[in-house]
């Protein structure tokens, strides 16, 4: 009897907390783990290909800016990628819609659709398929390890206009 | 003083706790089992009405991708993200979809697309006033959060929604 008490006091709790817990991180603020290297050196600065993910960051994300869905040039957000649901990316906003984007790898100049932003890793040109996504999911990040806000950066080397 | 405030204090703070906790409750239902959505508009006639129908809506294939061509679903816009749209999925990823580019102009000139992975093709029943898949191109699953699967209101077209 009072294991049975005690089993079901303690599921009562678990349960509370999980949909309190789950509440909370998807309305306000969440912990989210960096995998990859494409935004080195803002995160993961040590990372190579050949290394497993024991050192990998972990950032803040803050969910408030999914009200009202402003994002502003520079910020970091996490997103699911539009090509396989399941998979996290995490990049930089680097034109907002209205833009135009030009790469000076290729003649292309392409206009941000509205609803739509370009994104970009810090470490190479590797913006999705080089194509602008649509705003799948998107959360906006602050870093755990750094005091301070992450800064709102452009890249050079772009035309982006 | 205090000492009579305290009991009042207390069972002011259990009480919102209390009432926190139906707060989460009512979220995780609302965001991850059913909710009841108002849907108006003339895209999706003669299945929904234009004025308003009261529907509910299931958020639990789209998350496991238990979704299949003709489904009714909710869809955020791809154009303007604080709009959720209502449209039936016509096409999964891999699947090859022909459209009428422009119906009113009754010369049928069909185009066919393969939708890519990791998206779908979506498109209002009534083809001739729906801005859909037509317009804004394949949409990505991640859009998508829930799928429609009964009607509530108006009362005399409760029950379930066909395919």
């Amino acid at each position: 009897m009072v294991s049975l008490n005690f089993i079901s006091s303690l599921s009562k709790n678990f349960f509370t907390y999980g949909l309190k817990g789950l509440t909370i991180s998807d309305r306000y603020i969440s912990v989210v783990p960096v995998r990859g290297c494409s935004m080195s050196p803002t995160f993961n600065p040590h990372c190579s290909t050949s290394l497993e993910g024991s050192t990998d960051d972990s950032v803040l994300v803050e969910k408030f800016c999914l009200q009202k869905y402003e994002f502003s040039l520079g910020d970091v957000i996490v997103f699911c990628s539009p090509n396989d649901n399941k998979e996290k990316c995490v990049k930089r906003i680097t034109a907002l819609p209205g833009y135009w984007v030009s790469s000076p790898f290729s003649n292309d100049v392409v206009k941000i659709p509205d609803g739509h932003c370009w994104v970009e890793g810090d470490n190479s040109a590797s913006s999705l398929d080089s194509r602008s996504i649509g705003p799948v999911p998107f959360h906006i990040i602050w870093p755990l390890k750094r005091v301070g806000k992450l800064e709102q950066r452009i890249p050079s080397g772009r035309f982006v206009f | 003083m205090f000492a009579r405030m305290k009991p009042l204090v207390k069972e002011a703070l259990n009480q919102t706790l209390i009432f926190g906790k139906f707060l989460c409750l009512l979220h995780i239902t609302d965001k991850y089992i059913c909710s009841p959505i108002i849907v108006h508009g003339p895209s999706m006639l003669p299945t929904m009405n234009l004025t308003g129908d009261v529907i509910l809506a299931e958020h639990i294939s789209s998350r496991f991708g238990k979704l299949s061509v003709g489904d009714v679903v909710l869809v955020s816009s791809p154009e303007n993200p604080r709009k959720t749209v209502t449209k039936r999925i016509l096409g999964l990823e891999g699947d090859k979809v022909a459209f009428l580019v422009d119906p009113s102009f009754g010369s049928g000139n069909y185009r066919t697309i393969v939708v890519p992975k990791g998206h779908v093709w979506i498109q209002g029943d009534n083809i001739y006033a729906s801005k859909d898949s037509r317009h804004f191109g394949p949409v990505p699953y991640g859009l998508i959060h829930g799928k429609v699967f009964c009607r509530l209101w108006p009362p005399d077209g409760f029950g379930w929604l066909d395919q």
